[in-house]
């Protein structure tokens, strides 16, 4: 059972391992413009969810998305799309 | 809002770079003398950072040919493919690359990006799901992109992840699309293509290899690394530039089959663009035969590769993993790599700095793009100077 909760804690965790020079990083920052990363990180940041969760992720979810939380409610969105409830 | 205020972060980070002179991005080449040397400001460098893998822009023939066709033909055909803009000369290339490739079906595009996007962005619609290599070329995003299929990335040069993918993927991977390169364009590295053909033997989905890098470049018959590597027969189509080996511009797809003419009629990039000059298309025809008749020229180029590989191996450098005509150097930090570029110019060297994120793993690293037009002398000089700067990156390298 994903929750957006749980993803959200998740997408945090990965950001501070791959970012670890960042500071704070918090549901709202800007992953772009508070933490520096880069489009390609991006994608590699949803490589590790996929691998995590054992599920297809398609990057086109990052399109709009800014923070870690628009990122959990993105995908959150994806997987009730394609799976019905999750 | 200003209209340009989004690109303000990006207009920061670049300004200092933009305001070098020379500057690393879109760097002013003053005069070009041919294909392996040129001036930038008033120095005078060997070209080694450009795709003129097997030297031909200045090939005598091909510029005959240019010259008629602009004689015969005019500069432009002012038109798209589609209407007035298919010649006999852009069929008769078609032809020619068919028979050069073995395959039923050649398109031929306006440039190399146009290619992907008019094959790959027709063919990944919504309802279709692609597996790419991670590292593959922008332009192939932006297809996928563009086309609006579902992306899913795999680990770089992994087979065993794509396969790990595709099993996610259930009955969907059986008509996914498999994008890889033949060699890629910033660490020179090639793709597994026999472990990733094995893969879609078991679990399905069409293979698409971008060949940019290695058509003219790699097998026996210079088809590229499908050729190399034996299994031509399970790449469904083989995507293609003119911008390198064949040292002109513009594109090209190879089907394995006939059926993806139907795309003359629904890429609307194919379509909604004019098609190449006339002049173009008849240096590509020539540079075509000359790859085709002169197999030393590929002799020449891997020779070159492997002395220059060896020659900054034995310096320190840390290097790509393999000997490759794109020979990249790992130089440290952005602005370490800013200032080994330029002084590499001083000492009449001209390559290519890539900064990240147009890099695999965030490193900076200035890449060679070695000719078969270079002399053994040139590749000398470009040692040489490397050796020179050697100490300026002792604590990085």
């Amino acid at each position: 059972m994903f929750t957006q909760d749980v993803i959200l804690e998740n997408v945090l965790t990965c950001l501070r391992d791959m970012i670890p020079a960042a500071g704070a990083i918090g549901p709202d920052s800007d992953m772009v413009n508070d933490l520096g990363l880069e489009s390609v990180k991006m994608m590699d940041l949803l490589m590790k969810l996929e691998d995590d969760y054992d599920l297809s992720i398609p990057i086109n979810i990052l399109m709009d998305v800014r923070t870690p939380r628009q990122l959990a409610t993105s995908l959150i969105g994806y997987l009730e799309k394609r799976n019905g409830v999750v | 809002m200003g209209l340009y205020d989004k690109f303000s972060r990006l207009a920061a980070e670049r300004s200092s770079l933009q305001a070098l002179d020379p500057s690393p991005f879109g760097t002013r080449i003053d005069a070009v003398y041919s294909s392996t040397r040129g001036r930038i400001g008033g120095t005078d460098v060997i070209l080694a950072g450009t795709n003129n893998y097997l030297g031909l822009t200045f090939d005598e023939d091909a510029i005959e040919a240019a010259r008629h066709a602009l004689a015969v033909e005019g500069t432009g055909t002012t038109g798209s493919r589609m209407a007035n803009g298919s010649y006999g000369s852009h069929s008769a290339l078609e032809s020619e690359l068919a028979t050069f490739l073995d395959r039923p079906s050649v398109m031929v595009f306006s440039t190399g990006y146009v290619a992907n996007l008019g094959i790959i962005g027709t063919l990944a619609g919504p309802r279709e799901v692609v597996l790419l290599d991670a590292d593959c070329h922008a332009s192939i995003y932006d297809a996928c992109t563009l086309g609006g299929a579902e992306i899913i990335r795999f680990h770089h040069n992994d087979a065993k992840d794509l396969e790990r993918r595709m099993l996610r993927l259930g009955e969907r991977a059986k008509d996914a699309l498999i994008i890889v390169e033949g060699i890629y364009s910033m660490l020179g590295d090639v793709a597994p293509l026999k472990e990733i053909v094995d893969v879609k033997r078991r679990l399905g989905g069409f293979l698409l290899v971008d060949e940019a890098h290695s058509f003219g470049v790699m097998g026996a018959n210079g088809r590229g690394l499908a050729q190399e590597q034996g299994v031509e027969d399970d790449v469904d189509i083989i995507l293609g530039t003119f911008s390198k080996s064949l040292a002109a511009i513009g594109g090209f797809a190879a089907g394995r089959s006939s059926e993806m003419e139907v795309l003359r009629y629904a890429s609307r990039p194919y379509i909604f663009t004019a098609s190449p000059s006339p002049s173009v298309v008849a240096s590509v025809r020539s540079a075509l035969k000359t790859i085709a008749a002169r197999p030393q020229l590929r002799e020449k180029l891997w020779n070159n590769a492997q002395k220059l590989y060896d020659g900054l191996a034995e310096l320190g450098y840390s290097m790509g993993p393999r000997v490759s005509p794109v020979v990249p150097v790992m130089v440290g930090s952005k602005e370490q790599g800013v200032n080994f570029w330029r002084a590499l110019i001083e000492k009449g060297v001209y390559v290519n700095l890539v900064l990240p994120p147009a890099t695999p793993a965030g490193v900076t690293l200035v890449r060679c793009s070695v000719s078969a037009a270079h002399t053994s002398v040139q590749i000398d000089q470009i040692i040489e100077a490397f050796a020179a700067l050697r100490p300026t990156l002792e604590l990085t390298a």
